[in-house]
């Protein structure tokens, strides 16, 4: 499905990812673990293909194609999904105008026909309900005044509507109480699927008590520097970084 | 990414087939030759067949109006001079008499009311087709081609409840005494340099009458092309809503693609009695000039309406996209006590469009109430001001002013600016100010990209959210209308 192959990406004439390998399977739920400033943000931001990062050497292939080539609203189109770490406040844009918009958009783009607003009200409020949203917060603007629960929610919410085949969820835990994150983590597991892979970034092993990866890669330095089953992150939970020389008492 | 000469070309290839309405409509025309002086003011009343008065009118106006100077000092705007002596003051399209139904009327005209789609066919509503009339809300329609009214729809219906709605030409000689009455009486024939030339050579508009109690059942809305070449067009419109009276009314404007800078200066005069309300709607969209900045319509207007009765309301709402340069402020003079003014505006303005606008609005009656929301975006390299006046009389007890201005910028080659001016004379009287600059920022661009959406109905989108709150007030027809006008006039204006 999506094959990450010797990645090198720089900020600002700076290297941040230097050579990730990475393939990950229709099905397949992978965890990327690391301290802070290892480069997992620049990953999802990488992928996604948002301005501002160079890639310097390596290929990513996505079903086959060049994602790098790609416009961010091309991947999104591809089945591309990235649950932001800070999702984005669009003050006064209702959170089903934003919807969507974003879904008729990709329909638009694969050549579907797009969604009425009754077809519309019926898939959003289905999906609302697993999620234990209110039609309130679907009313609201875009991610305005949303607690750090709620803006989580929403990104599962838009990720149950658009279905993607590749879901990357940068920090999903932050911000979350327990509560909140088993909601999340369980809205997260419904949409797993033998179609469906995701690649989870995460700083603690606290989130994958809920949402069990396959895989997981531990990232440091720019470079996957070890990979392994769920129990990696156990491990990791027991020993910190450390054995990777990062310092994070500091 | 899109790299910066690509958005370039991008920008230029869309701004110069953005412009949908730039056709012009192959007439034949009577106009009058180039140039103003007495004799022309004599030949457009003469052609009106206008009553002494008026035509006395239009000369203390012209006289008046050679004394004045252009009001260049304090408008931060800047174009060459204009030669008032190279434009003709007068173009009709070539009419026997006034038509007396649409059949009439020369059918390039209609064709070019239904490019533009206008509705000005109303048989099928009139001839019963069932279930016509129920389907939408009726508009009635009165188009301005240059500077005669052409046609005005539902005449029959609206007066059977006695509302008069008709090109003003016509009201001088149907209703002489409520035109003599009110016309002047909101804008003086000395207000200013550009409403004082259209006093003395304003060729047509609208008159509308709302009789006492009257709540008129269906927008009323005049829809203005200028489309002769080297034409200025000087459009009168008089809107009177009588005791209790409601009346909500609409303007749309568009002008051919030319090379030259065509002149528009429209004076709009409304008059609420005692509980009554007036809703004026305004979405313009003039032909904005090129991507260099090269043509486009020189919007100067004057607007004002007076709110004389008490628990009288006028709200103006204005969606401004076109213009080469847009010089406007319609004002409410709240006379009636308890009366109140709104103004809601956006104003979009791209390349190098430039706009100076605001609102004026007067307290002198007790609790007086106004709300102002401007909402102002700049891309490109426009330039943008809000000039906004606040005035608090000495008599305007417990009056109330709540002003929120915010601009958002769009590249880093435009400006927005905010001048307010604020006068209280009443220290019972409460006035506030909030003005927020923003711009439009990589995270959101990003986000929504994410999701699927285009550069462009990206920007689209956040800033039909940044005008949500003006966009509300325009009625249902218009504000889907609007929100399309919103991304179009930007489109290409980021990467």
């Amino acid at each position: 499905m999506i094959e990450i192959k010797n990645l090198h990406a720089t900020v600002d004439g700076k290297e941040i990812l230097k050579g990730i390998d990475l393939t990950i399977n229709p099905g397949e739920v992978h965890a990327i673990m690391g301290p802070n400033g290892s480069g997992k943000s620049t990953l999802s931001y990488v992928l996604a293909g948002r301005d501002g990062y160079e890639i310097t050497e390596g290929s990513v292939s996505f079903f086959g194609k060049d994602l790098l080539e790609m416009e961010p609203e091309e991947r999104a189109a591809a089945g591309l999904f990235l649950a932001f770490q800070y999702p984005v406040e669009i003050p006064g844009v209702a959170n089903t105008t934003f919807l969507k918009s974003a879904l008729n958009a990709i329909r638009k783009q694969r050549g579907e026909p797009e969604l009425d607003a009754m077809q519309f009200l019926k898939l959003v409020r289905e999906k609302t309900k697993a999620l234990s949203m209110t039609d309130e917060m679907l009313k609201r603007a875009v991610n305005v005044g949303f607690s750090g629960g709620e803006k989580k929610r929403n990104e599962t919410l838009q990720m149950a509507v658009l279905q993607p085949k590749f879901a990357i969820l940068d920090e999903t835990d932050s911000g979350l109480d327990i509560d909140a994150l088993k909601i999340v983590a369980e809205g997260v597991n419904a949409l797993r699927s033998p179609e469906r892979s995701m690649l989870v970034i995460t700083h603690y092993q606290r989130l994958l008590d809920y949402i069990v990866p396959d895989h997981v890669h531990v990232l440091a330095f720019g470079k996957i520097q070890r990979s392994g089953g769920k129990e990696l992150a156990l491990e990791l939970e027991k020993n910190g970084y450390a054995e990777f020389g990062v310092n994070e008492a500091a | 990414m899109a790299a910066t000469t690509e958005t370039v070309e991008q920008v230029r290839a869309v701004t110069e087939q953005k412009y949908k309405y730039g056709f012009t409509t192959d007439i034949e025309s009577d106009v009058a030759p180039k140039g103003l002086n007495e004799d022309i003011v004599r030949f457009i009343s003469a052609k009106k067949e206008e009553p002494e008065w008026l035509l006395e009118w239009r000369l203390k106006a012209f006289r008046v109006w050679q004394e004045m100077e252009e009001p260049r000092h304090w408008a931060k705007l800047s174009f060459p001079p204009i030669d008032y002596q190279d434009a003709h003051y007068y173009a009709a399209p070539k009419m026997k008499d006034r038509p007396k139904s649409l059949d009439e009327v020369d059918p390039e005209l209609l064709k070019t009311y239904e490019k533009l789609g206008i509705p000005l066919r109303e048989q099928e509503i009139l001839a019963g087709v069932e279930g016509a009339e129920g389907k939408s809300p009726a508009i009635a329609v009165d188009a301005v081609f240059d500077s005669v009214s052409v046609a005005t729809t539902f005449k029959a219906k609206l007066e059977e409840m006695g509302i008069i709605f008709c090109a003003i030409s016509e009201a001088v000689h149907k209703c002489p005494e409520l035109v003599q009455k009110y016309l002047g009486s909101v804008v003086p024939y000395t207000d200013n340099f550009y409403a004082t030339l259209n006093c003395a050579v304003f060729t047509d508009g609208s008159f509308v009458y709302i009789p006492k109690g009257v709540r008129c059942p269906m927008e009323l809305s005049t829809y203005f092309r200028i489309n002769q070449a080297n034409t200025g067009q000087f459009e009168r419109t008089l809107i009177i809503a009588d005791e209790g009276s409601y009346v909500s009314y609409l303007e749309g404007c568009t002008a051919p693609q030319r090379d030259e800078n065509q002149l528009h200066a429209a004076v709009v005069e409304l008059v609420a009695l005692d509980d009554a309300q007036i809703k004026y709607s305004t979405v313009q969209n003039w032909y904005p000039g090129n991507a260099e900045g090269v043509g486009g319509i020189y919007n100067f207007v004057t607007k004002r309406g007076a709110c004389r009765g008490r628990n009288s309301k006028i709200s103006w709402t204005q969606v401004e996209t076109g213009s080469a340069i847009t010089w406007k402020y319609p004002s409410c003079i709240l006379q009636g006590d308890n009366s109140v003014g709104e103004f809601y505006s956006v104003a979009i303005t791209n390349n190098f469009q430039q706009a100076d606008t605001g609102t004026k609005m007067i307290h002198i009656g007790k609790n007086t109430r106004s709300t102002i929301v401007s909402k102002g975006i700049s891309a490109g390299r426009a330039q943008q001001t809000y000039r906004g006046l606040v005035k608090i009389l000495p008599k305007a007890e417990g009056a109330r002013n709540h002003t929120q201005c915010d601009s958002l910028l769009i590249g880093d080659q435009c400006g927005a600016h905010t001048v307010p001016y604020i006068e209280n004379r009443n220290r019972t009287a409460r006035v506030e100010h909030e003005a927020t600059t923003a711009k439009i920022s990589e995270d959101q661009l990003f986000y929504c990209r994410q999701r699927g959406l285009s550069e462009e109905d990206a920007v689209s989108l956040i800033v039909n959210g940044f005008c949500k709150e003006v966009l509300k007030e325009l009625p249902m027809e218009f504000a889907v209308e609007a929100q399309k006008l919103v991304g179009i006039s930007l489109e290409g204006s980021v990467g």
